[in-house]
């Protein structure tokens, strides 16, 4: 057989505790409020369903590359990684945390879709406060590093919350937006996006797209020790200005020249045409050093 | 939603890792958390159900996981999204071996 | 007294001739006869179609003459009625039309999964006349006996100027369909997806067609074999490991036939992986009568595949399959040639062992997919599942079986039909029931026979979670009874079985476990998978494999 397909061990598959397992150094994850000590959804429970003990996020410390880290990881399969109330509450509790004793980075695996619409407005405070609480945690000089990669994606608020973060390492099943395939086609009409086209799904929201348009810093293999190596890569080489109005500013005027540029497009097709990749059909079939080395290849 | 509670009877289990989860609640999934209880001759089950009226399978498929291993002196609860009675006995049955520290 | 009329002997052909006439009248008759424009086709099918026509219109579980379906819909009922349909799948909505607008009547067919509910209606309404629901060889058969076609409305890839007709890789049931229509005085209509000046090959020689039109779009093809590795679970991956160290393995099985769920779809995956650490490669599952399942890529890429004829292609695969044609049954051209005909053949003669799964099966092994409300047949599964009275080649897997049957001394095999379920389905319906919803449903249709898939009598195995019931080794009813229940798991006909019996039958053998087989459960994870999503069969095939968009997640 294959000997790389073998020893695989898929992001996209793995759960949680699976990701963080194989992410830190063997051994070294120290969890905080595990499932024994941990209260499952109070509001869930109210709603008559049963929750989860860790309410679908893991956190706590450990190593990588002997580097003292944060981690927090969503449960995709749990109501889809969705933000609840306590969900929220631990993964601010642990970025406030960071900011006290400023581990070397924090690393987020997103999940999710967004908001636990179960929790309403606990789901939707607590989303608010973990994009203060990433900010501030930056702010304190620790970097925080969205990794993204599992059948969830990362949408609604945890769109905005990746899109928060130092930098963003995605993989080409990753996807990464604001309102979910489903939530514009029910919206605006399957005419505007047929969310049941998942290749036009990918080629609009997914990783190889996010990465041509920039808005990750690293294209990662859907595998669990290629994201360990890619996230020890980026720390070793990281460096962030402090966030500041100016910077903002730049971010503004990049976002609406993109806006202009490619606003009128309805397909990745159309933009990577318009990057100046000359065969975008193959784009989605390439595989992940090929795409690294045409990214590199674009005109800037 | 569902709430079920059982005991029965069991052969001591060793525990190695207290405590022991195994499983995520997804659709057909459940989740088992084992910490070690007080009496060690028996096997107390908590279980939190999406499905209601099966709790006479739950009786026969933990009942019969019960005789079958070494299950005394645990505490098991569970969190189900209508799991199949298949998974269920898998999932218990990696749940005690992460307990037992991997025992066969 | 008068002498006795002569007896026209050539009426078949007048007719035919008159038919022919009447399109020529109409300017039908193209540049060489064969060609019709595409506006024109309602005036065709009316000037060569007469009540109380049989007409097979062509369509399988995988490619549809749609556009004639829908243009035959869309006649006039006052022209044509009262037409008996005689075709493989009733699959369509235009299929359904064509009883609801008053063009047909009666219907002999194979399978309708997704019109089984309106199907259903239409009888119980009376607006519908089932002849019969037949397998597919079956229906084929009696394409030669007294169910032969006056039109047959089929789909093919490409016409050229003459009528030549090129089939492509879903070549299918045309062959059977043309060959019974052509030679007995029928017409044949093709719709084609484009005109070539030159074919890649001559599948249907001109003389067999009369007319050929270009339909607006290509024929509708359904991915109907694509299992996606990501939904196979981990209950799929024990009950895989279980047939194939318990059954593959022990009888030496080479030439087999799957079904199309998920749970064979994780025994081809595991064929790469925890078969080869068997030492099974070269030793099971070299042959096949299957169509080109992409779960199969990881075992054709190891070596383990010598040969697979195919029922018809799907969708994504045809480069893959050209890119093999070692493997696979392949034209000059380069292209595949599938044909349900032959294949059925193959997977009722030549194979050794089916293996596939259902919905429901009772106490005496009587299995059945059909569910209240719907008619919906079982196409070619009864043909595979069952065990041929009429083999007579021996192969080491037909011996072992038949000497467990029928003792050291038998003087015929057996074959191998392997029923693969996990005890309850969603929502916890449980497999294994007292009473099949088949015989309620003969009730409130009124049908002759309970539809069951494959007969108890016919099953030499059950595999399921909790075991494997070998039923050629119980020697009363009692004890197939007892080793149904004792593999039946939570289910209540489960918990109603005898214990000390189910123990009796296990300690023969009768009955296995998992960790008789030597499988501990917790091992069964979907690690063993060679692929574990569509991705990996791509990259598995060298990026010869495209799969449909809904199967993509990149």
């Amino acid at each position: 057989m294959i000997p790389s397909l073998a020893s695989r061990h898929s992001w996209f598959e793995a759960t949680a505790r699976k990701r963080i397992a194989g992410l830190l150094d063997p051994g070294s994850f120290t969890e905080i409020l595990p499932p024994a000590a941990s209260t499952p959804s109070p509001h869930l429970a109210k709603l008559d369903l049963p929750g989860a003990f860790d309410d679908g996020i893991v956190i706590g410390c450990g190593q990588l590359e002997k580097q003292p880290i944060f981690i927090a990881a969503q449960e995709g399969q749990f109501i889809g990684g969705a933000v609840g109330e306590i969900h929220g509450a631990k993964l601010v509790g642990l970025l406030k945390r960071a900011v006290r004793e400023k581990p070397a980075a924090v690393l987020l695996l997103i999940d999710s879709g967004g908001v636990r619409l179960h929790e309403a407005n606990a789901g939707l405070i607590a989303i608010s406060e973990i994009m203060r609480a990433v900010l501030a945690t930056r702010a304190a000089g620790v970097p925080v590093l969205a990794l993204i990669g599992g059948s969830c994606g990362a949408f609604g608020g945890m769109g905005i919350v990746a899109k928060l973060c130092s930098a963003i390492l995605i993989s080409e099943e990753g996807r990464l937006a604001l309102s979910g395939p489903e939530v514009i086609e029910t919206v605006a009409g399957v005419e505007e996006f047929d969310s049941k086209d998942r290749a036009l799904v990918w080629r609009v929201t997914g990783g190889k797209h996010r990465y041509l348009m920039g808005d990750c810093a690293m294209l990662v293999e859907d595998d669990v020790s290629a994201f360990r190596a890619a996230a020890t890569a980026f720390l070793a080489d990281w460096q962030e200005p402090a966030p500041s109005v100016g910077l903002l500013r730049a971010t503004q005027r990049q976002l609406e020249n993109r806006l202009t540029a490619y606003g009128a497009y309805r397909d990745g097709l159309q933009i990577w045409a318009a990057l100046g990749v000359t065969n975008p059909e193959s784009v989605p079939l390439l595989d992940r050093d090929s795409l690294v080395a045409l990214k590199e290849g674009l005109p800037t | 939603m569902e709430k079920l509670n059982f005991q029965f009877e069991s052969v001591p289990a060793l525990p190695a890792a207290d405590p022991a989860l195994c499983g995520v609640v997804g659709s057909g999934n459940l989740e088992i958390l084992l910490n070690a209880g007080d009496a060690p001759n028996l096997c107390v089950v908590e279980i939190k159900t999406a499905a209601r009226g099966f709790a006479d399978t739950w009786q026969a498929v933990i009942g019969a996981f019960a005789a079958a291993h070494p299950a005394g002196g645990t505490r098991i609860a569970i969190n189900d999204m209508g799991a199949t009675p298949a998974v269920v006995s898998l999932r218990l049955a990696q749940a005690l071996a992460e307990y037992q520290g991997g025992v066969q | 007294m008068n002498a006795p009329l002569p007896r026209q002997w050539d009426s078949l052909r007048q007719n035919r001739g008159r038919r022919l006439e009447r399109a020529a009248s109409l300017g039908l008759a193209g540049k060489n006869g064969k060609e019709i424009p595409v506006d024109r086709i309602i005036d065709l099918l009316e000037a060569v179609i007469q009540p109380g026509d049989r007409v097979c219109l062509e369509g399988n579980n995988q490619k549809q003459a749609d556009f004639l379906s829908e243009s035959l819909a869309d006649c006039s009922p006052e022209r044509i009625n009262h037409l008996s349909m005689v075709q493989s799948v009733l699959a369509l909505p235009s299929h359904v039309d064509l009883f609801e607008r008053g063009l047909a009547n009666r219907l002999d067919f194979s399978f309708s999964g997704p019109q089984g509910a309106r199907l259903a209606k239409l009888v119980q309404e009376q607006r519908i006349e089932i002849g019969a629901i037949h397998t597919y060889l079956e229906l084929f058969g009696r394409y030669f006996m007294d169910l032969t076609p006056n039109v047959a409305l089929i789909a093919a890839q490409a016409a050229d100027a003459e009528g030549n007709l090129y089939l492509g890789p879903n070549t299918e049931d045309t062959p059977a369909i043309v060959e019974a229509t052509a030679f007995k005085g029928g017409i044949v209509i093709a719709q084609v997806n484009e005109r070539l000046d030159k074919l890649p090959r001559v599948d249907v020689p001109a003389d067999w067609v009369d007319f050929t039109v270009l339909a607006p779009k290509p024929n509708y093809i359904e991915p109907l074999f694509t299992r996606d590795p990501a939904q196979i679970t981990e209950v799929q991956v024990l009950m895989a490991m279980m047939a194939i160290k318990g059954i593959y393995a022990e009888y030496g099985v080479t030439r087999l036939n799957h079904g199309i769920g998920f749970d064979t779809a994780a025994i081809e995956l595991l064929l790469p992986t925890y078969a080869a650490d068997l030492g099974l490669k070269g030793k099971i599952c070299t042959h096949w009568a299957l169509n080109p399942h992409p779960t199969l890529i990881p075992a054709i890429e190891s070596g383990f595949v010598e040969s697979v004829h195919c029922f018809g292609s799907e969708v994504g695969m045809d480069a893959y399959i050209s890119a093999r044609s070692d493997v696979f049954f392949t034209g000059a051209d380069g292209s595949m040639r599938s044909n349900r005909a032959f294949s059925q053949t193959a997977g009722l003669y030549a194979c050794d062992m089916f293996i596939g799964s259902t919905l429901q099966m009772d106490m005496a092994g009587n299995s059945s997919t059909a569910t209240l409300g719907r008619i919906t047949g079982f196409g070619g599964a009864p043909n595979m599942g069952s065990d041929p009275h009429g083999r007579r080649h021996a192969s080491p897997a037909w011996l072992k079986a038949g000497r467990e049957a029928y003792g050291p001394n038998a003087i015929r095999g057996r074959k191998l039909v392997v029923q693969m379920v996990e005890t309850f389905r969603e929502h916890m319906a449980p497999v294994f029931v007292e009473e099949l919803d088949a015989w309620k449903l003969q009730k409130s249709m009124g049908a002759e026979l309970p539809p069951i898939m494959i007969y108890g009598d016919d099953v030499s195995h059950i595999v399921t979670e909790e075991g494997i019931a070998n039923l050629l080794l119980c020697r009363s009813p009692e004890e197939r009874e007892q080793a149904i229940r004792g593999v039946a798991g939570f289910t209540p006909v489960g918990m109603a079985r005898d214990k000390a019996m189910v123990e009796n039958l296990r300690d023969r053998g009768i009955i296995r476990r998992p960790e008789d087989l030597g499988i501990d459960p917790r091992m069964a994870t979907r690690d063993l998978l060679a692929a574990r999503s569509v991705k990996d069969l791509v990259r598995w095939s060298g990026g010869l494999y495209a799969p449909p968009s809904r199967f993509r997640n990149w």
